[in-house]
C-alpha cells in the first residue's frame, strides 16, 4: 500500500515509498530507481568526484544490481548513510540495499533483521603504526594509544583483542576515516586500527607511505557484504545472485567488453545459462533473461570492478589476496548456475 | 482575554457551551485535551504496531547486558565487562563534567571580553570584537573541529620528548618535569592520598568554616560600627596556613617504610639487591595500588636503574602472601615493623623509603608508548571544553557588555559623587545591578552550552551520547528506548540547571524594588 | 574692546593671535595613541599583550596563505607544486566549490536555487523595510513558499499552485462562514474546506490540469541537494514554518486556559531541554516508529519537520519576550473596545509584539543556520558532510584546512551580515520607541 503523507507545500519533495515485505522488486521497478545505502565516503568504495557522481566498489555493488533489475547502472539513488544510521535506513524502507562495507555478523543477521546477500570482500581488522616506533607485532602495543572508528564492529573486536592477551591500551574514538588519519599522522595515537583494506588506503594516501607498516596480525574476520530487509526473499536472492553472477563472470572469464559477444552464445553451457542465452534463470525471480548481462557490462565482472577500485592498479593497491578466485586460492565462490 | 459576563439567565443551553464565555473556556480545554489524548494515542498505537511489525518489544533489559568496549575517560571505575547502563553512568559524568567546566571558564571568558569590548584601549576592543564576532557566526561544530586539530597539529608528540643520543628532545617538561603538554593531552601529577589526609581534610574544611564564620562576623560588625575589617587578607591567611602547617607537621612525623627483600641478603640496600640479581634479573614488587607507600616503591625502583614491574596486590597480607608464593619478591612494609617479624624468607633492606606525606603528587614520566602516572586531562576533552567556552564565552561577552551598558551613566557619576572609589563602585553599584540584567541571558547559555557539549561526538569524546546514544544503540539496536533515555537525561538536566539559576535569580530579583 | 584701545595702551594686543597647535602629545596620530593605547600601566601592557597576539597569529597564517597553490587537480599535484615550501591547496576548493555551495545540483539548473533566493529577498523586504517597500509586495510574499519549491525541486507548478488554493479556500471558507456561524464554525469549515480541497480537488484535477498546460521544471530529487544549499533550505523552510506554531505557543503560554496553557509550556520546554543532535537521531532512528506502518518519506522533509518544531519553540520564547515589552494598557485598552481575544491579538497585540520581536527572530535563525551542519551526523551532506566525502577521494584524501577555512569564512560572510542587520534594527526599534 503506498501511503502518501500529506505536509503542506512539501508534499513535492515527498517520495512516498512504499516499503513492506516481498514488495522490494516491485517498488523499485515502478520507481525506476534503486535506493542504495553507501558511505558518506570511503575511500576505494563509495566517494563523489567533482562532477557528483558516485565511484567506488560499493557503488559498483549498486550499479550491478540496478543494472540487472533495471537495466540500467545509472538508475541508482546514492543514499550517503553513517555508521550510527545505516540500519536503520534500511530498516525503514529508506533504502532497498545496503552496500556500505558491513560486516556480516550474527546478530546483524538474526537479531536485527537483515539478511546478508554474500560477501563481496574478505577483510579483517588489522593495526598500523609508524615504522619509527619499531613495532612489529601487535603483542607489542601494551600501553599504545589506538584510533578506533566508533560505531563499528572495529571497537569491539579491539576491546576483546586486547583482553584476551592481557595488554592494556587507550581507545581514542574518531567519527570519521579522514578525522582518524589526521589525528594518527600528528602522533595523537601510536595505532591506527581499522579494516586491513581500510588501512592499504589510508596508507597509500600518506606523503611517505614507506614510513608507517601494517603488522602481521589480523585480530578479526570482516566478511563485508551487501544486505537487504529481512522477509522478502526474492529481493534477497536478486542482490545474492547478482553478487554471484559477477564472481562467476570473473570465473569463466567473462568481462565487461566480451560479454555482448559471449551472450550471443558460447559452448559453454554455464556460461550461456549465466548470461541468458540458454535456460530461463532470470524469469525465475521476475528479471529479464539478460540480467547477468546486463550486470556484467555496466560495471564488469567482479575482478575488473576490484581492480577499476581498490586493486593494485590503483592508488590503494589493495592484492587480492582472500578475495581471490577459489581457483586462485581464495574465497571467491560462486555456487552454479543452474 | 475578554472577560465580559453575559446577565445570569436561568437554565443552561447546550449553545452556552460555545457562547458563553463562562463555559466556552472550559469546552475548548476539553476540546484540546481530546484531542490531545487522541493524537497520543494514536503514536502509542503506531510505536506499538511497528514494534511488532519489526518484532521488537520493549525493554530496558540492555542496560544490563555486557557492554564490551572501553571507554577512554572514565570518572569511575569501569572496564569492558561491565554493563550498558554502568557506560552510560560513565557518558553521563563525562557530559557533566564537561558542562561545568564549561560553563565556569565560559563565564571568565565572558566577563573578560564584555569589560575589554568596553576598553577605550583601541586594539584591545578591536581585538575583542573580532573575537566575539568570529565566534558568534562561524558553526561550533566547526570550531570544534578546527581546535581539535590546531591542538594535536601544534603540540608535541610523547615520542618528541625522548632524549635523543645528542642529549636534545624536541619537547620538554614543564615545572621541573611534572606536566607534559602533548597532542594526546596534558599530563599533570595526580594527587595520591596516605595516611593522614583525613585529618588534613578535616583541617582544610574547619578552616573553610572559619573563614565563613569570620566573614559574617566582619559584615556584622561593618553593619554595626561602620569599621571595614580585612576580609580579603584574613580569609587568605585561614585558607593557606593552618593545612600548609598540619601538612608540614605531619609530614615531619612521617616514618620510613621497610623493603623486605626476598631472596637478597642482610645489610643490602636496594640498588645492592637490584644488582644481585644480575643483569636479565627483574626487580618484581608487590604494592597496594593508589597508597603513597606504592607511588614511592616505584619512584625509588626508577630511580635505581633497576628493571622492575609492579603486581598489584589489595593489602598487606595478601602482599606477604604473594610474595611466599613466589610471585614478587619485594614487598614493603608499614613504618615501624621489627625487622625480628619480617615474614619468613625475607631480608629487610637497609635503606629504607619514606612512607609518604598526607599528600603525595604522582607525577607522570614518559614510558614505552606514552607518559606514565600522573592525570591525563585528554585533548578531546581540552579540545570540547575549549570550544565550548570560547563559543559560549562569546555569547556571555556581549550579554556582560549589554549589562554594563545598560546602567546608566548617571549611577556612576553619583557613586563618584558619594566619593566611591572606581573599584567600590564597580563593586557595590554597577555590578550588583549589571547582575540582574545579565543573569538571565546567561542561564539560557549556560542552558546551551550543556546541550552543545552533546557535539562531543565531533571528537571523540565520551559523553552520554556517544555512550548511551552512540554505541550502545548501535550495538543493541534499541533505539527507541535509548533515545528516550537520552532525551529524558538531557531534559532533566536542562531543567535542573534552569531550576536552581531561576532561584538564585528571584533571589537577586526580590531587591529590586 | 580691543580696537578702542588700540591707540590708547600700546602693550595691549590690537588683534587675536592665530590660534596654537595644541601640544605634540596632545594632536593627531600622538594624541590618538596616548588616549587609546598607552593611558595607563595596565592598558600598554594590554596593548602590547594584544600586539602580539596579532603577529603571532598573522606570522603563522600568512605563509601557509600566500604560498597557497589554486590550480591542481589533486593533493598529491598540489605537493609537487609546493615542492616542501609551506602552503595551502586551495585547488580543492577551485575544483569542488560547487559541490560545497550546490551539492549534487545539477549545475546547468543553478539558475533556480539563486532565483529562488532572489524571490526570497524580494518576499521578504516588505516584512523587513515596510516604509520603502509598496504593500502589493506582500503578494510575492504570500506566493514565494510555493513557488520557491517548484524552483527548487521541480516538477510541475499544478502541485504547489493547487496547495496554496487550499488555503485560499480555507480563507474563503473562513470569510463566508466566520460572520455567520461565528468563531468556532467559521475555524472548523475553513479547516474542512481546506481539507476537502487537497483530498478531493487536487487528486483529480491536477494531473489534468499538467496535461493542459505542463508548466513543468526538470525535477531534482533531494538527494541531490547539498551543501551550503541544504543548509539554506533547512534552515529557512525551518524558520519559515515554524513562525505560525510558534506564535500560537507563544499565545498558548501566555493564556489563561490551564490546560492550553501547561500543553504549551511543556512542548517550548521538552524541545529546548533537549540538544538539537538528539531531535535529528529521533527525525532519522524513531520518526518512522511514531508514523503508521508503512508511512516512510524523505530524510530531508523529515529533517525540516524536526527543525521546524525545534525553532517553534525558541520563536515561541522570542515572541512571549515581544508580548510581555508590550505595554499592559494596550491589553486593557482592547478589551475595553469590545474586541473579542482573536480579533484583539490580531489587530493590536500581534502586530505591536511581532515587530519588536524580527531581531530576535533573525538572531534565532542565525543560530538555526548555524546548527543545521548537525545533519552531517544522520548523513545528509551539508558543507561539512561534503568536506567529508571530498577527502574521501582518492585525489584530495588528506586535505584538511582549506576545507574548513572556506566553509567558515561563508558561514561567517551569511551570520554576520544578518547579525548587522539585526542589530540595525534593533538600534531603529529602540528610537522608535523612545
Amino acid at each position: 500500500m503506498k501511503k502518501s503523507v500529506f505536509l503542506g507545500a512539501a508534499t513535492v519533495a515527498c517520495l512516498g515509498a512504499g516499503a513492506a515485505a516481498a514488495q522490494t522488486l516491485e517498488s523499485v521497478q515502478e520507481n525506476g530507481v534503486l535506493n542504495c545505502g553507501v558511505s558518506t565516503g570511503l575511500t576505494g568504495f563509495s566517494s563523489p568526484n567533482a562532477s557528483g557522481e558516485w565511484e567506488g566498489f560499493d557503488v559498483g555493488i549498486c550499479r550491478a544490481v540496478a543494472a540487472a533489475v533495471l537495466g540500467d547502472p545509472m538508475a541508482v539513488n546514492f543514499v550517503p548513510t553513517t555508521g550510527q544510521t545505516r540500519f536503520t535506513a534500511l530498516a525503514s524502507g529508506e533504502i532497498d540495499l545496503l552496500a556500505r562495507n558491513t560486516t556480516w555478523t550474527f546478530s546483524r543477521d538474526v537479531d536485527l533483521g537483515f539478511s546478508f546477500a554474500g560477501v563481496n570482500y574478505y577483510d579483517g581488522q588489522g593495526f598500523m603504526v609508524p615504522r619509527a616506533l619499531g613495532v612489529s607485532s601487535a603483542q607489542d602495543l601494551d600501553g599504545a594509544t589506538v584510533c578506533i572508528q566508533t560505531g563499528t564492529t572495529t571497537e569491539l573486536n579491539l576491546a576483546d583483542y586486547f583482553r584476551v592477551n592481557n595488554i592494556s591500551y587507550e581507545p581514542v574514538p574518531i567519527e570519521t576515516n579522514a578525522e582518524a588519519q589526521q589525528q594518527y599522522l600528528a602522533g595523537a595515537c601510536d595505532v591506527y586500527t581499522t579494516d586491513a583494506s581500510g588501512l592499504a588506503a589510508t596508507r597509500a594516501s600518506f606523503e611517505n607511505p614507506g614510513d608507517h607498516v601494517i603488522l602481521p596480525e589480523i585480530i578479526s574476520k570482516e566478511p563485508l557484504g551487501p544486505l537487504v530487509r529481512q522477509g522478502d526473499d526474492q529481493w534477497a536472492d536478486i542482490v545474492r545472485w547478482t553478487l554471484n553472477a559477477l564472481i562467476a563472470a570473473e570465473e569463466y572469464g567473462v568481462t565487461s567488453t566480451n560479454v555482448s559477444e559471449l551472450a550471443s552464445g558460447t559452448d559453454n553451457p554455464e556460461i550461456n545459462r549465466l548470461l541468458g542465452s540458454e535456460g530461463e534463470l532470470g524469469a525465475m525471480f521476475g528479471l529479464e533473461n539478460d540480467w547477468a548481462q546486463q550486470a556484467i557490462a555496466a560495471v564488469g565482472n567482479y575482478g575488473e570492478l576490484f581492480e577499476q577500485n581498490i586493486g593494485e592498479s590503483t592508488p590503494i593497491g589493495l592484492a587480492r589476496g582472500l578475495n581471490a578466485q577459489w581457483t586462485d586460492g581464495g574465497l571467491m565462490y560462486a555456487p552454479p548456475f543452474r | 482575554m475578554a472577560t465580559t459576563t453575559d446577565p445570569h439567565r436561568a437554565g443552561f443551553r447546550l449553545s452556552q457551551l460555545v457562547y458563553d464565555t463562562r463555559y466556552r473556556s472550559m469546552t475548548i480545554q476539553i476540546v484540546a485535551l481530546v484531542a490531545l489524548i487522541v493524537a497520543g494515542w494514536w503514536l502509542v498505537a503506531n510505536v506499538v504496531q511497528n514494534l511488532s511489525a519489526l518484532g521488537k518489544d520493549f525493554d530496558f533489559g540492555f542496560l544490563s547486558s555486557r557492554a564490551g568496549y572501553d571507554i577512554n575517560q572514565t570518572l569511575i571505575a569501569y572496564d569492558n565487562s561491565m554493563s550498558h547502563g554502568r557506560a552510560s553512568l560513565v557518558g553521563i559524568l563525562n557530559t557533566l563534567l564537561v558542562a561545568f567546566m564549561g560553563c565556569v571558564t565560559a563565564t571568565v571568558l565572558g566577563v573578560i571580553a564584555g569589560v575589554l569590548r568596553l576598553s577605550r584601549n583601541w586594539i584591545v576592543a578591536k581585538l575583542m570584537a573580532v573575537y566575539v564576532e568570529g565566534f558568534r557566526n562561524v558553526p561550533l561544530l566547526l570550531w570544534i573541529v578546527l581546535i581539535f586539530a590546531v591542538m594535536t597539529e601544534s603540540t608535541p608528540q610523547p615520542r618528541d620528548f625522548r632524549v635523543l643520543d645528542d642529549g636534545t628532545s624536541a619537547a620538554s617538561m614543564l615545572l621541573g618535569d611534572t606536566i607534559a603538554i602533548t597532542n594526546r593531552g596534558v599530563f599533570i601529577p595526580a594527587p595520591v592520598w596516605g595516611s593522614g589526609a583525613l585529618v588534613l581534610g578535616l583541617v582544610f574544611l574547619a578552616s573553610l568554616v572559619a573563614i565563613w564564620a569570620y566573614r559574617r562576623w566582619a559584615f556584622a560588625r561593618q553593619e554595626r560600627t561602620g569599621q571595614i575589617a580585612p576580609v580579603f587578607r584574613v580569609s587568605l591567611v585561614l585558607f593557606l596556613v593552618p593545612t600548609i602547617l598540619v601538612f608540614l607537621f605531619m609530614a615531619f612525623l612521617s616514618d620510613r617504610q621497610t623493603l623486605v627483600a626476598y631472596g637478597g641478603a642482610d645489610g643490602q640496600d636496594l640498588a645492592g639487591f637490584a644488582q644481585a640479581l644480575g643483569p636479565d634479573g627483574r626487580v618484581t614488587a608487590c604494592v597496594v595500588p593508589g597508597t603513597t607507600q606504592a607511588l614511592l616503591v616505584r619512584r625509588a625502583l626508577r630511580n635505581s636503574d633497576a628493571n622492575f614491574s609492579l603486581v598489584e596486590v589489595a593489602d598487606g597480607e595478601a602482599a606477604i602472601a604473594a610474595a611466599e608464593a613466589g610471585e614478587c619478591n619485594l614487598i614493603s612494609q608499614p613504618p615501624g615493623v621489627d625487622p625480628a617479624t619480617i615474614p619468613a624468607g625475607g631480608f629487610a633492606l637497609s635503606d629504607g623509603i619514606r612512607s609518604g606525606n598526607p599528600v603525595e603528587f604522582d607525577v607522570p614520566v614518559l614510558g614505552g608508548f606514552n607518559f606514565e602516572g600522573g592525570l591525563q586531562v585528554r585533548n578531546s576533552l581540552i579540545a570540547l571544553w575549549l570550544a565550548l567556552s570560547l563559543y559560549t564565552g562569546a555569547f556571555i561577552a556581549e550579554i556582560v557588555r549589554g549589562g554594563i551598558l545598560a546602567i546608566s551613566r548617571g549611577q556612576s557619576e553619583a557613586a563618584f559623587a558619594l566619593g566611591l572609589r572606581p573599584n567600590r563602585t564597580m563593586n557595590l553599584v554597577i555590578l550588583p545591578q549589571a547582575l540582574r540584567v545579565i543573569i538571565p541571558p546567561l542561564i539560557s547559555q549556560y542552558l546551551n552550552l550543556t546541550k552543545n557539549s552533546s557535539l562531543a561526538i565531533a571528537v571523540g569524546y565520551m559523553d552520554v551520547r556517544a555512550t548511551l546514544g552512540g554505541i550502545t544503540i548501535n550495538q543493541t539496536g534499541r533505539e527507541l528506548e535509548g533515545m528516550l533515555l537520552l532525551g529524558g537525561f538531557y531534559l532533566g538536566l536542562s531543567l535542573l540547571i534552569s531550576g536552581v539559576l531561576n532561584v538564585y535569580n528571584n533571589r537577586v530579583k526580590l531587591k529590586e524594588r | 574692546m580691543s580696537d578702542t584701545h588700540a591707540q590708547t595702551v600700546p602693550y595691549v594686543r590690537e588683534s587675536m593671535l592665530p590660534q596654537a597647535e595644541p601640544p605634540v602629545a596632545e594632536r593627531g596620530v600622538v594624541k590618538w595613541i596616548r588616549e587609546n593605547l598607552v593611558s595607563s600601566w595596565l592598558n600598554a601592557i594590554l596593548t602590547l599583550v594584544s600586539l602580539y597576539i596579532i603577529w603571532w597569529v598573522v606570522s603563522h597564517v600568512w605563509g601557509w596563505f600566500a604560498g597557497s597553490v589554486w590550480n591542481a587537480g589533486s593533493l598529491t599535484e598540489c605537493r609537487e607544486i609546493l615542492a616542501g615550501e609551506e602552503g595551502a591547496c586551495f585547488a580543492v576548493i577551485a575544483e569542488r566549490w560547487n559541490q560545497l555551495v550546490f551539492g549534487f545540483y545539477p549545475p546547468e539548473l543553478y539558475w533556480r536555487p539563486l532565483l529562488a533566493l532572489a524571490l526570497f529577498f524580494a518576499a521578504i523586504a516588505p516584512v523587513l523595510f515596510p516604509e520603502r517597500v509598496p504593500r502589493a509586495m506582500f503578494v510575492v510574499t504570500a506566493a514565494m513558499p510555493f513557488v520557491n519549491v517548484w524552483l527548487i525541486w521541480g516538477g510541475s507548478l499544478w502541485g504547489p499552485i493547487f496547495v496554496a488554493l487550499g488555503f485560499v479556500a480555507g480563507w474563503g471558507a473562513w470569510r463566508l462562514a466566520q460572520p455567520r456561524l461565528g468563531v468556532l464554525a467559521g475555524a472548523i469549515l475553513s479547516v474542512l474546506a481546506a481539507l476537502l480541497w487537497w483530498g478531493v480537488v487536487t487528486g483529480w484535477a491536477s494531473p489534468d490540469f499538467a496535461r493542459i498546460l505542463p508548466l513543468d521544471l526538470q525535477r531534482v530529487t533531494s538527494r541531490d541537494i547539498g551543501g551550503f544549499l541544504l543548509s539554506t533550505i533547512i534552515g529557512l523552510s525551518a524558520i519559515i514554518l515554524s513562525l505560525p506554531l510558534g506564535i500560537l505557543l507563544a499565545l498558548g503560554r501566555q493564556s489563561d486556559l490551564f490546560i492550553i496553557n501547561k500543553v504549551s509550556v511543556a512542548f517550548i520546554e521538552v524541545i529546548r531541554g533537549i540538544p538539537l543532535i538528539v531531535w535529528l537521531f529521533t527525525a532519522q532512528l524513531l520518526l518512522n516508529y511514531f508514523l503508521p506502518p508503512g508511512t516512510n518519506f524523505d530524510l530531508l522533509l523529515r529533517v525540516i519537520i524536526m527543525v521546524t518544531l525545534f525553532s517553534a519553540a525558541y520563536i515561541a520564547e522570542v515572541v512571549r519576550g515581544g508580548l510581555a515589552a508590550l505595554p499592559r494598557g494596550q491589553y486593557e485598552g482592547a478589551d475595553s473596545l469590545g474586541l473579542s481575544y482573536w480579533q484583539s491579538m490580531r489587530l493590536i497585540i500581534l502586530p505591536q509584539a511581532l515587530k519588536i520581536s524580527i531581531p530576535g527572530i533573525v538572531n534565532t535563525f542565525i543560530g538555526l543556520f548555524k546548527d543545521t551542519t548537525l545533519v552531517v551526523f544522520i548523513g545528509l551532506l551539508d558543507p561539512i558532510g561534503f568536506s567529508n566525502a571530498i577527502r574521501a577521494s582518492t585525489d584530495w584524501n588528506g586535505i584538511y584546512w582549506e576545507l574548513f577555512v572556506f566553509i567558515g569564512v561563508l558561514f561567517f560572510i551569511f551570520c554576520y551580515s544578518m547579525g548587522r542587520y539585526s542589530l540595525y534594527l534593533e538600534k531603529k526599534l529602540s528610537r522608535e520607541h523612545r
